[in-house]
């Protein structure tokens, strides 16, 4: 097992991590699990460090998660207000990662439409990168956090039978999904409409993905059944007959979720559209795990945090 | 690297035999302690400690586990990336008197972060400090309470301690590194 050393600086998709690299991980958000739990959840790892959240596009969720995160590590964490930015000055985007970092920056979370967005930041300038979501490319953090609660509950990711379920193909949060489900082993079922489907060299990289289009199909025996937000615009867009029609084919509610596995776990990215991707009564029943799937995305960017935030920023690449 | 075994399977036995009355005598009994083992091998020694004080006293005392890595000041220089473990801390350490467990004492910076650590849970009466070996180059004002064994050493020099729980036999070593050619 490789344990990450101290030249990793980014966190940009789980393409290139390897197994024992993501279990290191999900080991160390264990311990920030314990922290997060203290009467005083704070320790001194990361005094001095400064992280800034740079969201260029809206998102409540994971900014807070990672502000939490920092806090409790007793890093200093700046929120870069986008909107107010001189981003709608013009500014570029390497610009204004160039400034931040001279203004003492020690590592950038950012969230962008554009996929690649953070990668640009990446190559170019000597900062620690955490992807926070970049267009439909990759949600890495999702994904561990997914990966962590799959674990804490089910007790570990190999062999484990999952199904997601819905639009794929635009999904960030499936794709980063599937490279660390892979990684550790997981048998997955991707299930939507096919206009919703990913097609694509890259799945032939992963034997243990499949495809289907039939619910029941993914669901027959899923350990972790993870249906996917709906996109409204989707339907604008004429990927969806209707709205309706989606919701008969793939909602995922009781009568459907008594097809997996007796113990089957729910996830769910969020937010969520209750009665259009998951019915009520799944989204907070007895088997739903997404609102711990909240508490541990704070320990697990807590966790990618301290691995990978306190590095010294040294030698700069100039474009 | 050469090694000289610098406290056998028996006398480390008979240490720790020592420390745990040492322990008990100067606490006046066993209430109130807690042991906190740092990780890795000061928590089998803190229960084995433990185990031999339910034999004479017949009180069981609490043992939990402190892992320092969030509290260290040296991660920088370390190089790989160390691997944090869970905390396990048994009961409220309000007002009690906390025996800390290490295998090793050498700089004091691991001490150092031990108790900043054990102060973040609450305020103990009394925080002991209790070590299998003790090989002096301290960098802060620390001293231990408890000392299974003085090793004078030069900075060239390392210490290992090898449990049973964890290395499969227990014994302490001396090791020396390799003389550079000049």
């Amino acid at each position: 097992m490789t344990a990450p050393s101290l030249t990793r600086r980014h966190v940009l998709d789980l393409d290139d991590f390897s197994a024992g690299e993501i279990l290191h991980i999900l080991d160390t958000a264990d311990a920030m699990k314990e922290v997060l739990a203290r009467e005083v959840p704070r320790v001194p790892a990361l005094r001095g460090r400064t992280v800034v959240t740079a969201f260029y596009e809206a998102s409540t969720r994971t900014r807070v998660s990672f502000e939490l995160a920092a806090r409790a590590l007793s890093a200093d964490c700046v929120n870069l207000n986008v909107a107010l930015s001189s981003t709608t000055k013009g500014e570029s985007l390497l610009n204004t990662v160039r400034t931040l970092r001279a203004l003492g920056a020690d590592v950038i979370v950012m969230r962008h439409s554009q996929a690649g967005a953070p990668y640009l930041v990446a190559r170019y300038l000597n900062i620690c990168m955490i992807n926070a979501g970049d267009g439909a490319h990759a949600h890495p953090t999702q994904a561990l956090l997914d990966l962590y609660t799959m674990r804490e509950r089910l007790g570990r990711v190999e062999r484990l039978k999952v199904a997601i379920i819905g639009d794929i193909r635009h999904s960030r949060v499936a794709r980063s999904n599937l490279w660390g489900l892979a990684a550790l082993g997981a048998q997955v079922a991707l299930c939507g409409p096919a206009t919703l489907l990913p097609r694509g060299p890259e799945l032939e990289l992963l034997p243990t993905v499949a495809l289907t289009t039939h619910l029941e199909e993914a669901l027959e025996g899923a350990e972790v059944v993870m249906p996917l937000r709906l996109q409204l615009e989707r339907q604008q867009s004429g990927l969806l007959p209707s709205l309706r029609e989606y919701r008969e084919l793939y909602q995922i509610d009781g009568a459907r979720l008594a097809r997996a596995h007796p113990r089957a776990l729910v996830l769910h990215p969020g937010p969520m559209n209750e009665g259009v991707e998951i019915s009520t009564e799944v989204a907070h029943g007895a088997q739903s795990a997404i609102e711990s799937q909240v508490t541990n995305g704070v320990a697990v960017r807590m966790a990618l945090l301290y691995l990978y935030g306190h590095g010294e920023v040294s030698d700069v690449r100039a474009p | 690297m050469a090694e000289k075994v610098i406290m056998t399977a028996a006398e480390m036995g008979r240490a720790l035999s020592r420390l745990a009355h040492e322990v008990v005598e100067r606490n006046g009994g066993a209430a109130g302690l807690v042991f906190l083992g740092m990780r890795t091998r000061g928590v089998p020694l803190a229960q084995r400690l433990a185990a031999r004080i339910k034999d004479f006293e017949g009180v069981d005392i609490p043992v939990g586990a402190l892992d320092i890595g969030l509290y260290r000041d040296d991660l920088s220089n370390l190089g790989v990336q160390p691997k944090v473990q869970r905390t396990d801390i048994p009961q409220d350490l309000f007002g009690k008197d906390i025996v800390l467990v290490d295998d090793v004492l050498y700089t004091g910076r691991s001490i150092r972060a031990a108790m900043d650590a054990i102060i973040d849970f609450g305020r103990p009466r009394t925080i002991q400090l209790l070590v299998l070996v003790d090989r002096g180059h301290r960098e802060l004002p620390i001293r231990a309470d408890y000392v299974g064994k003085n090793i004078p050493t030069s900075l060239q020099e390392e210490v290992q301690v090898r449990l049973e729980e964890v290395d499969g036999q227990d014994e302490a070593v001396l090791m020396r590194g390799e003389v550079k050619a000049p």
